[in-house]
């Protein structure tokens, strides 16, 4: 009679088998009725992540950088940040990883992009709603609690295996950082800054346009220099699913116990991560330069 | 002159605003009779305007006074329905504001009204020029026209030469004359101002009397000012509204209000203030019993009590001849009448 109190009483193996199994076959039964109708619309996506792979690696490599110093350059104005990028990408094609680099590159580039464009009008669309703010949160939560690894299931039995379904486990994982501060960005914007476009007779758009967003947006650069970190660290675990860059060869290494492959493709991530966190930031920081002093 | 020639008078007729979550059934309450402490203990609900009634005549300036949480910023909100009312309406040039459709009501902002704010609610991210062509923009003006209009503005208002620069790199005193020169930009008959220059140093806030004042003179706007300043409300007022826990409790002009106090608490508010300068000298003037000589001093009607003191003890005379504008006389003033209105009389005596 006591053993329940030492085992938690579950309901019966019997009937967890064939709620999984049920559920499991619903899925697969939806997949295979509408998987390819499901391909087809994430086409567009796939021929981007091609496009932008094929730039990326098919470019002379002194050209790559140099655009990639003018670019950090146009964003930051600060010549530190140009540097260490110029010379982490040398380092990086030393040892021989340029081309996986580029890949990883490409896939991080896409995954921001989409996330960025998915996510900003998800979260003007909160900032207006209280009731879908409280809907969405708790999705959010879920969305950045849930371990990484789960959301390539479902991915990957919609769409197999291959780039596509990587690019979008990866947004999934890294599009809430965006959608959580332009919410809160827009939300923290001053009443009395909103009062006066009102009273010149704003319209919605006028004043998101006008007032909203650009109040917001060193918040949203925040929120989108955490979805490019955390896109990095996912594009990681897609390899699992087939995407080809860094992770790849530490997936390898890993099978194979090979710590030095592990270790520079490790550190070739940490260096792309470091370019891409100090230029963002950098960014931010500028873009917040007349409007920071206002509040203060 | 407003874009459309036009002088629009304002008239605010029955208005209540009670805050809270039944607002509506609330207001019975407040027509009843019941306080503006009591309605929040018992029922929880504000009580921010009682039964107002304020005929703005067009072309000139309205103060709104009263101490700090007695409804003036709430009122003026009124005007531009930035806060719709719990009952009553708003007439502005004929219309109805209150009953006038999303639409009508943002034509009605860019066209008719423009706002000055306390803490000046500029743009942060946007330079001087930008901030003074904001009313423009948003009414659609073509860039290079409004930054036009913007720069003649900003130069009126003496800021030449700071047109590219960002609020955060201007005093209070030029962050509100940006604040001003984008109401005057968006050139509307109505001009509202909410404590405007409170947040100014003494000094400042004069200039910049001074120069609404003198602006005033050119463009003759109806412009509503609220202040908790007697000597601001004074200088400025044409007419002067004071408010008490959302009440009206006397109106009329700056001299009105200092000599006649409606009640305790007003005579409370204008004891302090300096009376020979608002009180003009035909209020205390006796009518004419004997006929005028040729070498009385002689002064003109709507000259300050303070002034014709002056007059007198530089002309060495005790009494002056006082004469309308086309020069006929009119009455008679002299020193001990001067004296007498030039202090207040509800003080203890010596
Ligand atoms: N949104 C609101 N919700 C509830 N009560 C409000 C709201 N706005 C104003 N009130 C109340 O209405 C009353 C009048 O406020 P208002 O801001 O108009 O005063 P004020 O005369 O402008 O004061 P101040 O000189 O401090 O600016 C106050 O009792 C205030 O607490
Ligand atoms: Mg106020």
């Amino acid at each position: 009679m006591s053993h329940w109190l030492y085992g938690f009483p579950h309901i019966d193996s019997d009937t967890l088998f064939l709620i999984k199994h049920r559920i499991d076959d619903g899925f697969r039964a939806f997949t295979g009725a509408y998987g390819d109708g499901i391909s087809a619309f994430f086409l567009p996506l796939d021929r981007f992540l091609i496009g932008v792979d094929f730039v990326l690696t098919k470019t002379p490599w002194p050209i790559v950088i140099l655009a990639f110093a003018g670019l950090i350059w146009l964003a930051t104005h600060a010549w530190r940040i140009v540097l260490s990028t110029v010379v982490i990408f040398v380092l990086i094609g030393l040892f021989g990883m340029w081309n996986d680099t580029m890949l990883t590159v490409a896939m991080v580039v896409v995954a921001t992009t989409l996330s960025v464009v998915v996510g900003i009008p998800i979260g003007i669309a909160m900032s207006r709603s209280d009731v879908l703010q409280r809907v969405a949160n708790p999705v959010l939560d879920v969305m950045q609690t849930m371990p990484s690894f789960v959301y390539l299931i479902p991915v990957v039995m919609l769409l197999g295996i291959g780039r596509v379904p990587g690019l979008i486990a990866v947004v999934i994982y890294a599009i809430p950082p965006v959608i959580r501060l332009t919410n809160l960005g827009i939300r923290l914007v001053d009443r009395d800054i909103l009062e006066a476009a009102d009273a010149f007779g704003s319209s919605g758009w006028q004043r998101l346009l006008n007032v909203q967003l650009p109040l917001a947006l060193p918040t949203i650069m925040a929120g989108i220099n955490q979805t490019i970190m955390m896109a990095l660290a996912m594009v990681v675990i897609a390899a699992m699913i087939g995407v080809e860059g860094l992770g790849q060869p530490v997936l390898q290494a890993i099978a194979n116990q090979y710590f030095t492959l592990g270790v520079f493709n490790g550190l070739a991530i940490v260096g792309i991560a470091i370019v891409l966190d100090r230029a963002s930031q950098a960014y931010g920081r500028r873009l917040q330069k007349h409007i920071d002093v206002q509040h203060a | 002159m407003p874009e459309d020639g036009t002088v629009i008078g304002v008239s605010i007729r029955g208005l209540y605003k009670v805050f809270g979550p039944n607002a509506a059934a609330n207001i019975e309450r407040a027509r009843g009779g019941i306080g503006k402490a009591e309605l929040l203990d018992r029922h929880g609900h504000v009580l921010a305007l009682r039964n107002i009634s304020i005929e703005i005549p067009g072309g000139g300036i309205q103060v709104i006074m009263g101490l700090s949480g007695s409804g003036k910023s709430t009122l003026v909100r009124h005007i531009n329905r930035l806060i719709d009312p719990t009952a009553g309406e708003v007439i502005a040039g004929g219309r109805d504001v209150t009953a006038m459709s999303p639409r009508e009501l943002r034509a009605f902002r860019q066209t008719k009204t423009a706002m000055v704010f306390q803490k000046f609610a500029l743009l942060p991210h946007r330079t001087v020029l930008e901030n003074a062509a904001y009313g423009l923009k948003v009414k659609g003006v073509k860039r290079a026209m409004r930054h036009a209009a913007a720069a003649e503005w900003i130069e009126r208002v003496d800021l030449k030469g700071f047109e590219s620069r960002y609020p955060h790199q201007l005093s209070g005193g030029m962050q509100q004359r940006v604040g001003l020169a984008r109401a005057l930009a968006n050139d509307a008959p109505i001009l509202l101002m909410d404590e405007a220059f409170s947040a100014l140093d003494p000094l400042i806030r004069v200039d910049m009397q001074t120069m609404l004042l003198k602006l005033q003179k050119d463009f003759r706007k109806t412009i509503v000012f609220i202040t908790h300043d007697l000597d601001e409300a004074l200088r400025l007022g044409d007419q002067i509204a004071v408010l008490r826990d959302g009440e009206v409790i006397q109106q009329g002009t700056g001299q009105d209000i200092i000599l006649r106090p409606a009640d305790d608490y007003i005579a409370r508010f204008v004891r302090d203030v300096n009376r020979g300068r608002v009180i003009k000298v035909e209020a205390v003037m006796q009518p004419l019993r004997e006929p005028v000589a040729a070498d009385e001093a002689r002064i003109t009607m709507g000259t300050s009590l303070e002034d014709t003191a002056r007059f007198l003890s530089q002309s060495g005379k005790t009494v002056a001849l006082v004469a309308d504008a086309a020069g006929r006389p009119v009455g008679r003033v002299d020193a001990g009448q001067i004296m007498f209105a030039m202090v207040a009389h509800d003080r203890p005596s010596f």
